[in-house]
């Protein structure tokens, strides 16, 4: 495959941004021993914090490290704000969205989306119809996947809506990097991460049920241990100061969710799921699943108690109702966008599929449910067999497909074998919505470690940085 | 607390401490083995190793006799034996990992060091199972320390406590009812040097054979060693040591928990009465197996009482 040329944002070649001075007057003067040394550092230090990620399908070790970069990103306060900025219009415009396609179906009447794409789809929960969840939030927690291509393109690639994870790396990150490199961090001014815990269980408070008239007691719901993501659980509980419950930790009565401690049942106003729709109440959903209590979904509906996010949230991220984003935010809201989209061929229009199937080779195409760089086709990067098979697999359901230009994804200085390198990056920062919109500065950047590579998936060899904001 | 936190907690503590134990038993045998080969006796230290642990069953389901190295593979590194070693540590770790959020960074420290060590040790070819033995007292020894040293004095810390001393209480018991089964050959009687031997084996075993030196100053006698190991509220392994942690731990959570109390607390009590006023005379008289078969069946009726209260 032949490289793409992509903007390194660092600035032209040889001649570095500001921002980046700092880093590369560090790099320039570390001789390579030491930043192996620090590397490998960082190794030991998540393995003894065990902070590790299973992969599917990959047998070997259950217990995987993500490779960690030590070299940060930086953005500027300029930048920043653009994007902090971006990120809030569109997750309003989202939640606008989804109270609407559960209430009054404005944009559906209005012939903005079309009412099938909607109402057809695996992901609109008709259970959840004139069900009103506090402070009308639905995505509690998103995580917005940004990518950039030139100095000031910044563009949403994904919106994930239902349970995005990844925020306790950029949290460990940070505290690795302070570790590490405690004098480069202090001659930085850079915004803090840290708190991000306490905001989270301030939006989580924020829309206990109505009738709560004491503390809200929040809960994390985790399917277990064996879960991939059950570190980050465990890890946003624990730094909550809330309790991690598992579906038999949770008993319903009379549309009351309780817990089960040593001092008998103490009642719960708000759970942080991280479990799936499903899932969570095997009366109202799979009533083969385990992972949540029986009853749960009543009582969320009687607004007894709040579920983060909202059961539902995921027709939000569908990636064929994605295209209409840029339009929820003029809907709703009456602006015009201030991140993009990337251009997207939804396959299932007649004239896009066409187009797709003569343009394999440069596209990058996805299932509108697929999730974690599985089931999709980089067209650049596939053998000729590879897209000939993908082609009949669109021939035979094209709905079920969308398609983007690949993109030259910004690159960053990234540590690997051969010493510093660029490494195409993209960007996950979290959103909290509940009484207000809160984000905090950065985001999780995961970095493709191989040469070329624009999978940046911790599931297909991805690795992680530190992502500094500026603060000026 | 969750109940399956509490419930984790003290299951943690067990198996770190029945890891422990086993240990020591392993240790015993091999100790008692090799005093009756020098001595010229066949014995069955390994069989009475098996009935004591109460893994006779499940061993001979795979084996047909009781050969030393089978023995000691099913109770070290057996996985289909629940309370082999590795699998006490696999399941307390697993354990621990349920429960993160409640173990201090010097627990969990404590205890993935240890599971990544019992990795290296089993991918060795041969390893000196004394050694190994060794290392897993002192592994056990960190996370008691690490939990007593850095966790707070609140009911994740007496559910810990728990845990410890009522696993604790019941393989004290275990080791010292080795020595019922062992036979002494017909020519060795009681007060011989092999039995001589074997009692000291269990006291080494519980890392007690200096200090009953300094308690008793005499030589070893059968019911001072099983006084020393019932008892007496020094020794600290002993049956009376960890009742007055037992009833204190489940006192605390009473307080802690407004008053409540339950089943487990009277047995407890009652468990507890018994060891202080005991004497050993009278327990001797009645029959030392029989006083420790009973107190097994008891200590394991007090921890489903102690779940019924607060685990389920």
């Amino acid at each position: 495959m032949e490289k793409v040329r992509a903007f390194d944002e660092t600035g032209a070649p040889g001649e570095w941004l500001e921002q980046y001075l700092l880093i590369k007057q560090w790099l320039d003067e570390a001789p390579a021993e030491q930043l192996e040394r620090k590397r490998r550092e960082a190794e030991l230090l998540f393995r003894r914090i065990g902070i590790t990620f299973a992969v599917r399908s990959e047998g070997g070790d259950p217990e995987r490290l993500i490779p960690f970069d030590i070299i940060p990103r930086v953005l500027s306060a300029a930048e920043w704000q653009r994007l902090s900025a971006g990120l809030t219009q569109r997750v309003k415009a989202i939640n606008a969205f989804l109270w609407d396609v559960y209430h009054g179906r404005e944009i559906l009447r209005a012939g903005r989306v079309p009412a099938d794409l909607i109402l057809l789809n695996d992901g609109f929960a008709a259970e959840m119809q004139n069900c009103a969840p506090p402070q009308r939030a639905y995505t509690h927690v998103a995580g917005i996947d940004v990518v950039r291509v030139g100095p000031s393109d910044f563009f949403v690639l994904e919106d994930n809506c239902r349970t995005p994870s990844g925020v306790s790396y950029m949290l460990e990150n940070r505290e690795a990097m302070m570790r590490l490199f405690p004098e480069l961090y202090a001659r930085h001014r850079i915004a803090p991460v840290a708190n991000y815990p306490e905001e989270l269980r301030d939006t989580l408070q924020s829309v206990a049920p109505p009738n709560c008239d004491r503390d809200p007691v929040v809960v994390v719901l985790t399917p277990g241990p064996f879960n991939s993501a059950y570190y980050e659980h465990s890890f946003l509980a624990d730094e909550m100061g809330v309790e991690l419950v598992e579906g038999a930790d949770l008993v319903v009565e009379e549309a009351v969710v309780y817990m089960r401690t040593t001092e008998g049942l103490k009642r719960v106003d708000v759970i942080y799921r991280r479990i799936d729709d499903a899932y969570i109440d095997p009366l109202a959903f799979d009533p083969g699943s385990l992972l949540g209590p029986p009853g749960l979904f009543d009582a969320y509906r009687t607004g007894n108690v709040t579920l983060a996010n909202a059961v539902g949230a995921g027709i939000a991220d569908d990636k064929a109702v994605y295209p209409y984003v840029p339009d929820m935010i003029r809907f709703y809201l009456g602006e015009e966008p201030i991140l993009g989209n990337v251009p997207t061929y939804s396959c299932g229009k007649r004239d896009d599929l066409s187009f797709v199937l003569d343009h394999l080779d440069e596209l990058v195409v996805k299932e509108t449910r697929g999730s974690g760089g599985y089931g999709m086709l980089i067209g650049p990067a596939a053998t000729r067999a590879e897209r000939d098979l993908f082609a009949a697999k669109l021939r035979a359901r094209p709905a079920d497909y969308i398609a983007q230009p690949t993109l030259a994804l910004s690159t960053c200085p990234t540590f690997v074998a051969s010493g510093v390198a660029p490494r195409h990056v993209d960007l996950r920062p979290f959103v909290l919505v509940g009484r207000e919109i809160r984000i905090v500065p950065g985001g999780l950047t995961r970095v493709a470690l191989r040469d070329g590579s624009l999978v940046v998936n911790s599931s297909q060899g991805g690795g992680t940085k530190d992502t500094w904001v500026l603060e000026r | 607390m969750l109940s399956r936190t509490a419930d984790s907690l003290f299951w943690l503590a067990r198996y770190v401490e029945r890891a422990e134990n086993v240990a020591r038993l392993v240790a015993v045998a091999h100790r008692m083995a090799s005093v009756a080969r020098s001595l010229g006796s066949a014995g069955n230290e390994w069989l009475s190793t098996l009935i004591a642990t109460g893994c006779e069953p499940g061993f001979f389901a795979k084996y047909s006799e009781a050969a030393p190295a089978d023995v000691v593979d099913y109770l070290v590194r057996d996985l289909d034996n629940p309370s082999s070693i590795v699998s006490c540590l696999e399941t307390a770790r697993a354990n621990a990992r349920a429960v993160r959020t409640a173990l201090t960074a010097d627990m969990w420290d404590a205890l993935n060091g240890t599971w990544f060590g019992l990795r290296q040790w089993t991918e060795r070819s041969k390893i000196d199972v004394m050694d190994f033995l060794e290392w897993i007292r002192e592994r056990s020894q960190m996370f008691e320390g690490a939990y007593d040293s850095t966790m707070l004095r609140n009911d994740a810390w007496y559910f810990t406590r728990l845990g410890t001393f009522v696993e604790r209480a019941d393989c004290t018991a275990r080791i010292l009812d080795v020595k019922y089964y062992v036979l002494l050959p017909q020519d060795e009687g009681v007060g011989g040097a092999l039995d001589y031997y074997q009692w000291q084996s269990i006291l080494r075993s519980v890392s007690a054979l200096r200090s009953y030196h300094w308690v008793y100053s005499v030589r070893l006698q059968p019911w001072l060693v099983a006084e020393f190991l019932i008892l007496r509220p020094e020794m600290p392994r002993s049956l009376l040591s960890c009742f007055n942690e037992i009833t204190q731990s489940l006192s605390l959570l009473a307080d802690a928990y407004g008053g409540k109390r339950g089943e487990c607390h009277r047995l407890a009590g009652e468990m507890h009465a018994k060891l202080r006023y005991a004497r050993i005379e009278t327990i001797f008289q009645t029959g030392l197996h029989e006083f420790l078969t009973e107190f097994i069946d008891r200590t394991s009726v007090l921890g489903s009482e102690i779940s019924r209260l607060y685990l389920a």
